[in-house]
């Protein structure tokens, strides 16, 4: 009698606690897009604002948030600053988050449009007659995915090289290297060691790892392909990874892994102002647009020059990597009409773009920013300009499992570098087969 | 007469019995219910749900996903191929660091134990740096331990040794230098050595060395089976803090790689150099938030679970006779 009422309670927990269980993991299904209002209607109240970025930065956007709300009395924006995608990302999958969302990386965007995370754009894109053509074709396509446009792009990074002239003048090499054997060439000349061998200076330190170098931004340099059209990863089916793969491995065994890793390791970090190129530690060194306003900041009397990257095939010289931030409406957005006001606001309006792109020193994303005369340019910031107008010029593309591919593409990489990897090509293979699985896992 | 009132009475004793052990036992469940309430709220529902979601394909934002089965454990088992060094990283940490951590646990507290004079001032400089916060103690480490430039490289070279090692940044070397970040803060293991050591009865020491024994011998058969239960304590708590290790391998490794982690979120750098570094919480927290693959996670956390679980099993099941010799 007693066991079988015990047996009865334990019945009756379990099924409570598998039914809350159940519960728990129901469907909360995004809620559904409201109408939008119609066309010439007026926006107001209080939205949210999440960006990622801080200090020097955070006060030039606040600054374009000024002018918006001086234009729009009706709104107000509570900004909240130093936010990053994890954080953002958490908030609205609790069925919270921001109004308006700016994220730092391209590589949201696949997840965020799939999942309904941040709202469909077009019925209001449509609505206000926004003129996408105004904003160049690279920068459009990684601000969408499986046709919905649930991003804006928010101004954009352009990679290019920067090279030390004095360095560059002590041994007599007078231009910026063009192609991979150029760099490779100017690299050795410019490399100092040691008495003991070790690195004193690297012209150019090819290590994956270190500060911007990384698949991505390499993968630029040949036109490597990252994903076929249908999703699944190309990598072991394009030549051009070989061709990039082994000309940086050459140059890593011309110096030595084990001599490159402590290097590094005494090196400053990427944005304090003992960044190694700064400092004078390297020659050459990968690095995006930004840059320009670090070295004005910490580096003031440095003497150097830009170029476009080194490339396989000279007739894509001039391109390179581009990656942006974008921003987006929230699912759970209460005030999605001032939202996509301030959204249209900072994206689309010429002036709050060019002021957008003189504070913080990025890369504008419509056409008429980029030719508007206050966009305050020097030859420098003017051929990052160039690189991320260039047709040629690639992004990584938006997946629905996020960076996955590109992070098992990096630990491929970290086995490659080593020496690990006996045989590249069917390597490449083996993470193309990796890569599917992974991306199959996250459905 | 008697007869039938016996019989009569007979059902209203056992009604009133049976009043009696149903108040009784609502009684011990109305005392129980909010430890009760506690375990379903905080562990049995939160624990089905891990189940219930491992079964699932899904991320933060299209919760709750499709029916996976058991996709997520044929994945995890058959072709993650970061799986495997996640786990032996933690295993590594496991049957590395935690008895690191005992055994200097245990020599700092006997070495108070022993002293006369000043073993204030010294119990205070052993436990100070329990009170460092994680992430501090973990960047000050990266910086002292920092290749060419770090304080401990300099005092290497005062010693003649030019070519030091390359500690967070290089693949064999950063997780001893993790564990010997682990060993520097173990100022609350050692408090509890202490106290154990400070219970044992002076009598049993005295009565070995009358018998002759030395100082090893009455370490081994008079301290050890005095203290093993506080020992087998630290071991069980070790090994599970150990197999959740997460901030200092995470703090560490972004502060080595010398890389920023600006907007993107934290855990690009995870498991920096070359993966040596990523244990299994972190590959977790990677694949869940970073990957968005929080039903793969969730199957990685029950199997956490589950090993945790027959681990601390085993432990505690082979150490019976060990601890049944203090009692």
């Amino acid at each position: 009698m007693k066991s079988r009422r015990i047996r009865g309670l334990t019945a009756v927990i379990s099924m409570a606690t598998a039914v809350l269980a159940v519960a728990a993991c129901s469907p909360s299904t995004a809620p559904k897009q409201k109408p939008i209002a119609s066309p010439g209607s007026t926006a107001s109240g209080t939205i949210t604002f999440w960006h990622f970025f801080t200090d020097r930065e955070a006060t030039a956007i606040q600054g374009v948030v000024n002018d918006f709300e001086a234009s729009h009395p009706n709104i107000k924006v509570q900004v909240k600053d130093g936010q990053d995608d994890d954080k953002m990302t958490q908030a609205i999958a609790g069925g919270g988050g921001p109004d308006v969302g700016l994220s730092y990386s391209t590589d949201i965007v696949g997840k965020f449009c799939k999942s309904g995370a941040w709202q469909d754009l077009s019925q209001y894109i449509s609505r206000d007659k926004i003129d996408m053509n105004n904003i160049p074709d690279p920068v459009r396509n990684y601000t969408s995915y499986a046709g919905k446009q649930c991003t804006m792009p928010f101004l954009n990074d352009a990679y290019g090289i920067y090279y030390n002239k004095d360095m560059f003048a002590a041994k007599g090499i007078t231009d910026a290297p063009k192609t991979l054997d150029e760099l490779t060439a100017a690299a050795k000349k410019l490399t100092v060691f040691n008495k003991d061998g070790s690195i004193k200076v690297a012209g150019f330190d090819p290590l994956f790892g270190f500060y911007e170098n990384s698949a991505a931004h390499f993968a630029a340099m040949s036109g490597a392909k990252w994903l076929t059209d249908d999703g699944k990863s190309a990598i072991g089916g394009d030549p051009n990874w070989q061709t990039v793969l082994n000309w940086q491995k050459s140059l890593v065994d011309w110096f030595g892994y084990d001599k490159l890793t402590k290097f590094n390791a005494s090196l400053g970090d990427e944005f304090s102002a003992q960044n190694a190129f700064q400092a004078g530690k390297v020659a050459i060194n990968l690095d995006g647009e930004w840059r320009i306003a670090f070295l004005a900041d910490q580096a003031k009397n440095m003497n150097y020059g830009v170029a476009p990257m080194p490339v396989t095939d000279q007739s894509r010289y001039g391109a390179g990597y581009i990656t942006g931030n974008v921003i987006g409406i929230s699912r759970g957005s209460k005030n999605p009409e001032a939202a996509w006001e301030f959204i249209k606001y900072l994206t689309t309006n010429t002036d709050a773009v060019v002021k957008l792109a003189n504070g913080i020193k990025n890369v504008p994303t419509t056409k008429a920013a980029l030719a508007s005369p206050n966009l305050t340019t020097d030859p420098n910031f003017k051929l990052f300009l160039d690189i991320s107008a260039n047709p040629n010029t690639v992004t990584t593309p938006p997946s629905g499992a996020g960076t996955t591919y590109q992070d098992d593409m990096q630990a491929f990489l970290d086995k490659w570098q080593t020496g690990k990897v006996s045989n590249l090509q069917s390597g490449l293979t083996g993470l193309d087969t990796q890569i599917n699985q992974a991306l199959a896992n996250a459905g | 007469m008697t007869t039938q009132s016996a019989v009569v009475a007979r059902p209203g004793t056992a009604r009133v019995r049976r009043r009696r052990r149903i108040r009784h036992s609502l009684t011990v469940l109305s005392f129980m219910a909010p430890a009760l309430l506690g375990i379903l709220i905080f562990l049995v529902f939160p624990l089905f749900t891990a189940v219930n979601s491992s079964l699932h394909q899904f991320g933060q934002l299209n919760s709750p996903g499709v029916w996976y089965g058991l996709g997520n454990y044929k994945y995890l088992f058959t072709q993650d191929p970061f799986i495997r060094n996640a786990a032996w990283n933690t295993l590594w940490f496991v049957v590395i660091m935690v008895p690191a951590q005992i055994l200097t646990g245990l020599s700092a507290a006997a070495l108070l134990t022993k002293m006369r004079k000043g073993s204030s001032i010294y119990r205070t400089i052993f436990y100070l740096p329990a009170l460092v916060p994680t992430v501090a103690g973990a960047l000050a480490f990266v910086y002292l331990l920092k290749p060419q430039v770090g304080l401990v490289d300099h005092l290497l070279k005062l010693v003649g040794i030019d070519n030091g090692p390359l500690w967070f940044n290089s693949p064999h070397w950063s997780k001893p230098s993790l564990t010997l970040l682990a060993m520097w803060g173990i100022g609350n293991t050692m408090v509890i050595f202490l106290a154990a050591l400070l219970d044992v009865p002076i009598s049993l020491y005295e009565a070995a060395a009358i018998d002759g024994a030395g100082p090893w011998q009455r370490f081994r058969h008079v301290t050890l089976p005095s203290i093993s239960p506080v020992l087998l304590f630290t071991a069980i708590t070790g090994i599970i803090a150990t197999l959740s290790y997460f901030t200092e391998a995470a703090v560490a490794a972004s502060a080595a790689s010398g890389q920023a982690t600006v907007g993107g979120g934290a855990s690009g750098s995870f498991g920096y150099p070359n993966e040596s570094t990523l244990s299994y919480p972190l590959y977790l927290y990677q694949a869940g938030f970073s990957q968005d693959r929080l039903g793969y996670a969730n199957a990685m956390a029950v199997v956490l679970f589950v090993v945790t679980f027959l681990v601390i099993l085993v432990l505690l099941k082979r150490s019976k006779s060990f601890t049944e010799g203090a009692s």
